[in-house]
């Protein structure tokens, strides 16, 4: 029996308001409410709501032997509890039924993996807990933004402490090698690595209601076939999807979710094939090889590589900006600044400055709110100008000692802490350690606060 | 080829692009014979043969000439309604007007007649006669296409191919209603709408002014093709390094303070930046009906000290005026066209430009805004001075794009055009 793997991405980004220069140190509210909202419900009722729908009689009809994985971003979870609260439900009871496994990724969608480990790490646990709190387990499995991965990232993400990881099984990487099998990191062969099968995977992604494809319509009986030909020895196949191809890129007139649910039948009945999670096949396989990334890979274009995010100036110097006030974060206790030093780390605001889209245009413009990267540009600097001014007035005052603890407010995580008595208490000898630092006391109390946030 | 002017002599775009094109149907074996009101002798004839109109003879007891004129209908205009006319010409005109009223005969009947050559005073009855010019060169030239530019020189195609029988193609730089939004020009307007309807082809110079023709002028669209005008592309080391005497960073608009051009909104925009950041200085380079309620609008704002009008810039003024500049903004309201960005953008000048020109068709390493929407004009204009990689990624990008809109490959589409209307 060999497997198969599916992995569903889900992800939306708080879009950002028209925010004009004139609003930068006025206006500290940078979100598009009306778009984000208009735009989860849209998808939660033709993807989100259907799709589970589906899968929950998937496994009650096939109980263990149809599994699947998902992760879900921090910052789509705080947009389905905002507007469409019933998808949250939707999602638990998929959990419930233990066939689902949730990975782990960084809170918001982020490009952290490349500037900074603190800020890396910070987002990766956020996200844990969030996943933590919602369907009650925890995270085993690492999936990157985008599947971005190199020799770097794994250190970083075995370092948290998993032991697979996923990524795409990138031409410039393998070579003449199969997706299909089990791989492990070079730098650290603790760490087990899926690859995506991009051919199978983007069948149904991209192609499946193509009508110039020559393979179209897509059955799931030719798709056994497809499966079926893969030569025997390969143990694996991982189809990697974005969830939102169920209903939304792959609209439901095309068939999309009749395929989805006829799949699982197709394939258990020819008695060749199972479904496990990605951290089951870590457990069932053996890696075959390791594989060496000093160069990054994603998922993205033909290229498979991370131009999509950075590279162009415009990337650069908008990541550059943002990042530049990275140290200050890392020790900072405000939650509205903290919310917006997540939100405006996805990797989606870098992807709109795109300026690929002259050849991957379609895919881009397709999930670009903005008409042209250098509008995308321009509205992004003026926020996180305005952010920049915020973080520095809230150093300032936390320099001169004159911000209180008081301003704090519990975030998402706190009610589920304020359960486990023993790490309060933790919190509580953090704070001899800090007054021994001769720093003033409000200080030391806000520092305590921060890290007892931290040991959460 | 009837154009009205021809560089160096040229008061708007419309000699500059004449010249270009003439230039690139030559790479396409084109031969062009480029007809003007008033030739001076010191055009380049480089790729053209040119043709003085006011040499011309015209006979005007040959019944072709009598026939053709008894079918245009001589137009007396007054001064208001001139295109393109800047102050001093206007009150010359007027002045003269004055003077000449009276024992003015009609000149266009004169064997010869001398063209002023200028968007100006009697305007019409030069179009007339230059039409009559145009019939007599058809008579006596070989040729295989005729090929107008602009209402002015419409009447002469048409009465080129009524006495040569070749097809015409009549170009369109600019509408009546680009030129006075919805006060038209009834005049204008038949001349243009009548010079389409003749025409084999009409060669519009965006899709922009390709539906106004087919719209507002109802002439059938599949004899209406866009072909997109082009910059000559500039010699190293013609775009001399000129020292910027002020400190702060410059912005500028560039053209006729005329409605068309949207100066107002450009002033609009200028208030919004300059409350935000006082280390700005803007600039509006040229002349027209609207400066003197501009002037009065920056002292009303209280921006005067920050916001300068240099007057009417030509030649080595205008490069001058890009190598001072951080950006360069164009917020017409209706722009069939619009060279001036392309170049400001070949001197590596960042631009912003609005959606309402047909320049934004074919540009897309620039910003582009609605005219209207002042915030979104000062938002980029305040981009492109505080955040540095716009201004790298347009002069890098930016230089690339518009060396690579080439008169040679916009020649090429107009000898298609030809192609299709050519009898053999």
């Amino acid at each position: 029996m060999r497997s198969i793997c599916l992995y569903f991405q889900v992800h939306q980004p708080f879009r950002l308001r028209t925010y004009r220069f004139f609003d930068i140190g006025a206006d500290h509210y940078y979100y598009d409410d009306y778009q984000n909202k208009h735009i989860v419900r849209r998808i939660a009722e033709k993807c989100y709501l259907p799709a589970n729908e589906i899968l929950l009689s998937l496994f009650r009809e096939y109980g263990n032997d149809f599994r699947v994985a998902f992760s879900i971003t921090g910052t789509s979870l705080e947009q389905f509890k905002k507007y469409t609260p019933e998808v949250i439900e939707s999602f638990r009871k998929l959990a419930k039924t233990g066939n689902v496994e949730f990975l782990a990724e960084t809170y918001s969608h982020s490009l952290a993996a490349f500037n900074n480990e603190t800020e890396f790490r910070r987002q990766v646990e956020q996200h844990a807990r969030t996943i933590g709190k919602l369907f009650g387990v925890k995270p085993v499995t690492f999936r990157n933004t985008e599947l971005i991965y190199s020799n770097d990232i794994a250190d970083m993400v075995y370092k948290l402490g998993y032991h697979t990881m996923l990524t795409e099984g990138a031409r410039q990487v393998l070579g003449w090698k199969s997706p299909n099998f089990l791989y492990n990191s070079r730098n650290h062969p603790g760490l087990n690595l899926l690859l995506r099968n991009y051919q199978l995977s983007d069948d149904i992604a991209f192609r499946f209601s193509q009508k110039t494809w020559s393979e179209w319509p897509l059955t799931t009986e030719k798709y056994l076939n497809w499966l079926n030909a893969i030569d025997k020895d390969q143990k694996v196949v991982n189809i990697f999807l974005d969830y939102e191809t169920f209903g939304e890129h792959q609209k439901a007139e095309s068939g999309i979710f009749s395929f989805l649910k006829a799949l699982p039948g197709t394939v258990l009945k020819s008695g060749k094939w199972n479904f496990h999670t990605p951290s089951q096949i870590s457990e069932l396989l053996d890696p075959v090889a390791s594989l060496d990334v000093p160069y990054t890979i994603s998922w993205a274009d033909e290229e498979r590589d991370v131009t999509a995010w950075l590279g162009n100036d415009l990337q650069d110097e908008a990541f550059e900006t943002l990042y530049s006030v990275s140290d200050i974060m890392a020790e900072c206790d405000d939650e509205g600044l903290l919310r917006d030093w997540n939100y405006l780390q996805g990797s989606d605001h870098f992807y709109y400055m795109c300026t690929k889209w002259f050849s991957d245009g379609a895919v881009h413009q397709y999930f670009n709110p903005y008409s042209t990267p250098y509008e995308a540009f321009i509205n992004y600097m003026n926020v996180v100008s305005d952010f920049l001014i915020r973080v520095r007035e809230y150093e300032e005052a936390r320099s001169a000692g004159g911000h209180t603890v008081a301003k704090q407010k519990p975030d998402v995580a706190r009610p589920l802490k304020e359960k486990t008595g023993k790490k309060e208490a933790t919190s509580v000898t953090a704070v001899p350690e800090r007054t021994a630092k001769t720093k003033p006391d409000k200080l030391t109390d806000k520092k305590a606060v921060t890290r007892r946030k931290a040991a959460r | 080829m009837f154009g009205w002017e021809f560089p160096p002599h040229i008061t708007g775009g419309l000699g500059t692009a004449c010249f270009g094109m003439t230039k690139g149907l030559l790479k396409h074996g084109v031969e062009v014979l480029f007809v003007v009101p008033k030739a001076y002798g010191d055009e380049s004839q480089e790729a053209v043969r040119l043709i003085n109109a006011s040499d011309v003879t015209v006979k005007m007891q040959e019944p072709a000439f009598m026939e053709y004129w008894n079918k245009i209908t001589f137009m007396e205009i007054g001064s208001n309604l001139i295109p393109y006319l800047d102050p001093e010409e206007f009150e010359k005109a007027v002045e003269e007007d004055l003077r000449t009223t009276e024992e003015k005969v009609n000149p266009v009947f004169a064997e010869r007649f001398s063209f002023s050559g200028k968007y100006g005073h009697d305007l019409m009855a030069e179009v007339s006669r230059y039409a009559l010019v145009g019939a007599a060169l058809a008579a006596e030239q070989h040729f295989d296409v005729i090929h107008a530019h602009d209402w002015l020189t419409y009447p002469a195609g048409v009465a080129a191919k009524r006495v040569s029988g070749k097809p015409l193609v009549v170009h369109m730089h600019a509408t009546e209603f680009d030129r006075s939004g919805e006060n038209i020009n009834k005049n204008v307007y038949d001349i243009e709408r009548n010079g389409m309807e003749e025409a084999d082809r009409v060669i519009t110079v965006s899709n922009l002014t390709r539906n106004i023709v087919i719209e507002r002028y109802g002439i059938a669209p599949d004899k209406v093709f866009t072909v997109h005008n082009a910059v000559e592309p500039v010699e190293k080391g013609e775009l001399a390094d000129c020292e910027k005497h002020v400190k702060e960073k410059v912005v500028t608009f560039l053209g006729r303070i005329t409605f068309q051009k949207g100066p107002e909104y450009f002033i609009e925009a200028a208030k919004k930046v300059l409350d935000r950041d006082p280390n700005v200085r803007f600039v509006m380079a040229g002349t027209g009906d609207l400066m003197e309620k501009m002037i009065r609008r920056a002292a009303r704002l209280k921006i005067a000290s920050k916001f300068h009008f240099t007057g009417f810039l030509k030649g080595e003024n205008v490069d001058r005026m890009f190598a001072m500049s951080d950006v360069y903004v164009m917020p017409s309201v209706s722009e069939p066209f619009g060279i001036s960005p392309l170049e400001a953008m070949r001197s590596n000048v960042p631009v912003v430009i609005s959606k309402q020109s047909g320049v934004a068709e074919v540009l897309k390493h620039v910003l582009k805004v609605d005219f209207w929407d002042i915030d979104a004009m000062a938002d980029a204009i305040y981009s492109l001075l505080h955040y540095n990689a716009l201004t790298t990624m347009f002069r890098k990008l930016g230089t690339e794009e518009v060396n690579s809109l080439k008169w040679e490959t916009a020649a090429g589409l107009i000898a298609d055009v030809y192609e299709q209307v050519y009898q053999k």
